[in-house]
């Protein structure tokens, strides 16, 4: 696991541990497709979006988590990334 | 009136109310009574002109939609019946489906095109009609093709030929032991017999708006559809992928002012759980009717404390049956310690019920034994499949019985109890699904020795799939490499949970697969190994 991505890991933990038991970590891959290849089906999507929101704090909505952009934990902890920073600043205008 | 076929249905409330809304789809798109039947009309006229006869069978590939529900009554008009096959599901299986039945003609999207046969292989079908934009991969079947619109363009008459009861309406595809699915075959008689009793239980009106969650290709779609045409309610179609998202759907629920809904306990426990149900009033459901396997009842006790009003019933019956042959009705209010799901219940109206051994005696009250019902609902046969049928199917006391293959046990206060299975079959999420057929799909991969498939059962979180594996020279593929394999063969809801792998498979003295030694170890390791947050 790279050290430098503590997001994928964090997710990647939640995934290896809920939906892929004895599965070896090297096996899921930051660019391992999860929806598309049947890893992750709908239930376990839900699943993931909920620890997602609860860990992160941060809320998901329905484009977020779409099959295209939703597949792979680099682009999941992009969308993290970019969630968490509109979060931490107040949007245009609000500042004084 | 009284109806004999399940067009008739649509036929009397499109003269009764022509101007109501008859379907409203997840965008607010609505086609009235009238209009419906006149596209269905058109449709079955464009199918008999290209030469789809009585008696024919026709595939539904489509997402849920209005344009689905014009081909299902288009089909029946004709007077074929429909074969709806699982849009999301792998080709390879829905293929096998639509050969099996011989399909005269596929109604679809561009993505169903390639469940036809390359050219060469197999039939040609004298009508492939498509909905929405033809993309160009698939522009070698171009010349076959129809567009849906213009398929309605014909503006022909009804189109005319004698209804029966003994005609087929549809034919479902359930997981098949031998690893390939088998089709109940399901007439018009069945049909409407089971949408009458329906309407005695839900006494539906005009003024009902219908939920349509289940799919076409799962039988329960049978309760939503039907008795909602016949008595002018509207029925709002909810879409493949709102149907997925449950913060969606419940505001759908609350915004439409759904009054009647059905859909799997799976389904109600991810609004539950995902939903946000507090935020919503979802306070017009006057009925809430769930099936297709158990509702956990702390689950259920907490979706009762967000709905309180609406009636709930615990609706139980095989495809083989027409969608519903027991059912229960909840307690308004679930005693605090009650922890054992709620039983089916006892027959409808419709049904008789017989409890039997293995020598076909009755049982007696608290007796475990096979569950047998007969009536106007029990269908007429597999598909091409004799010898299934004529083991499914038996004679007593002049009619004729369906085993079931469900172990019950009966008393008179709570009526049936689902005790289980006697052989390799479960039910999740509404689906009978043969674990044989999931073995025979792993024994697929080049690098898999032997395959052996079992489930496990939990009060709480429901049924889970195990697959048990031996590997070619001990060489494994990874368990991200087995879902996604599972993925191009199976179903979603076939796809095991957890893979366990073996340097080889226990076996019985006569050299058979141990399952007994397998399931034992998973009742023993099932505490530890897998993890509470695992899949329900």
């Amino acid at each position: 696991m790279n050290p430098e991505n503590p997001v994928e890991d964090i997710l990647r933990e939640f995934i290896l541990s809920t939906y892929l038991p004895d599965e070896t970590p090297d096996n899921l891959r930051n660019d391992t497709p999860l929806q598309t290849s049947g890893i992750l089906d709908s239930l376990a999507t839900l699943g993931l979006v909920a620890f997602i929101e609860q860990r992160f704090g941060i809320a998901l909505d329905v484009l977020d988590t779409s099959v295209e952009r939703f597949d792979r934990l680099d682009d999941i902890a992009t969308l993290i990334g970019r969630k968490t920073a509109q979060k931490s600043s107040p949007p245009e205008g609000a500042r004084s | 009136m009284t109806a004999r076929h399940l067009a008739d249905y649509l036929e009397a409330s499109a003269l009764r109310c022509p101007t109501r809304p008859a379907l409203v789809d997840t965008a607010g798109l609505s086609l009235t009574y009238g209009e419906l039947n006149r596209q269905a009309e058109a449709l079955a006229s464009f199918l008999a002109a290209r030469g789809v006869t009585p008696g024919n069978r026709v595939g539904v590939a489509l997402p849920k939609g209005i344009e689905a529900v014009v081909a299902l009554f288009g089909i029946m008009k004709a007077g074929a019946a429909y074969v709806p096959v699982d849009h999301g599901a792998p080709v390879e299986r829905s293929r096998q489906i639509l050969s099996d039945c011989q399909v005269s003609a596929l109604i679809g999207d561009s993505r169903s095109l390639r469940l036809l046969p390359a050219d060469g292989e197999g039939p040609t079908l004298c009508a492939v009609v498509v909905v929405g934009p033809i993309g160009d991969d698939c522009a070698s079947h171009a010349p076959h093709v129809t567009l849906f619109e213009s398929a309605l363009d014909g503006g022909g008459g009804a189109v005319s030929h004698d209804r029966r009861p003994s005609d087929l309406a549809y034919i479902i595809y359930t997981s098949g032991s031998t690893g390939t699915p088998k089709g109940a075959m399901i007439t018009h008689g069945n049909a409407v017999s089971f949408v009458e009793w329906c309407s005695s239980l839900l006494e539906p009106g005009e003024h009902d708006r219908f939920s349509s969650h289940t799919p076409f290709h799962f039988d329960a779609s049978v309760q939503d559809i039907y008795p909602a045409l016949k008595h002018g309610a509207s029925l709002h179609l909810i879409s493949d992928d709102l149907g997925k998202n449950p913060r969606e759907l419940a505001r759908f629920i609350a915004d439409r002012r759904l009054t009647v809904w059905t859909s799997t306990p799976s389904a109600l426990m991810l609004l539950l759980q995902f939903g946000n149900l507090q935020t919503h009033d979802c306070s017009a459901i006057r009925i809430v009717s769930f099936g297709g396997e158990v509702f956990p009842v702390k689950h259920l006790r907490a979706l009762q404390r967000h709905w309180p009003a609406p009636a709930y019933f615990n609706m139980y019956g095989p495809t083989e049956t027409t969608t519903t042959c027991t059912f229960g009705r909840i307690p308004s209010t679930i005693p605090a310690d009650r922890e054992d799901p709620y039983p089916i219940g006892f027959a409808c109206s419709h049904c008789r019920t017989l409890v039997l051994d293995d020598a076909g005696r009755e049982v007696g009250e608290g007796e475990e034994g096979l569950l047998h019902i007969s009536g106007p609902s029990v269908f007429a046969g597999y598909w091409r499949r004799p010898a299934e049928t004529t083991a499914a199917l038996h004679d007593r006391d002049g009619a004729r019985w369906y085993n079931t293959g469900d172990l019950v046990r009966w008393n008179p206060g709570e009526g049936f109890t689902f005790v289980g299975r006697k052989d390799g079959m479960v039910k999740r999420r509404g689906f009978r699904i043969e674990l044989g057929e999931i073995e025979r799909a792993l024994y697929q991969h080049p690098r898999v020795r032997e395959a052996a498939v079992v489930s496990l059962s939990d009060r709480n979180t429901g049924t889970q799939i195990v697959a048990f594996l031996s590997c070619v020279d001990g060489d494994a593929p990874s368990i991200v490499e087995l879902k996604t394999f599972c993925a191009t063969k199976l179903p979603t809801y076939m796809s095991p949970d957890r893979f366990i792998l073996r340097d080889r498979l226990p076996k019985t003295s006569t050299g058979k697969m141990d399952y007994q030694v397998l399931k034992g170890e998973l009742a023993v390791s099932s505490t530890q190994a897998i993890p509470a947050g695992g899949r329900r």
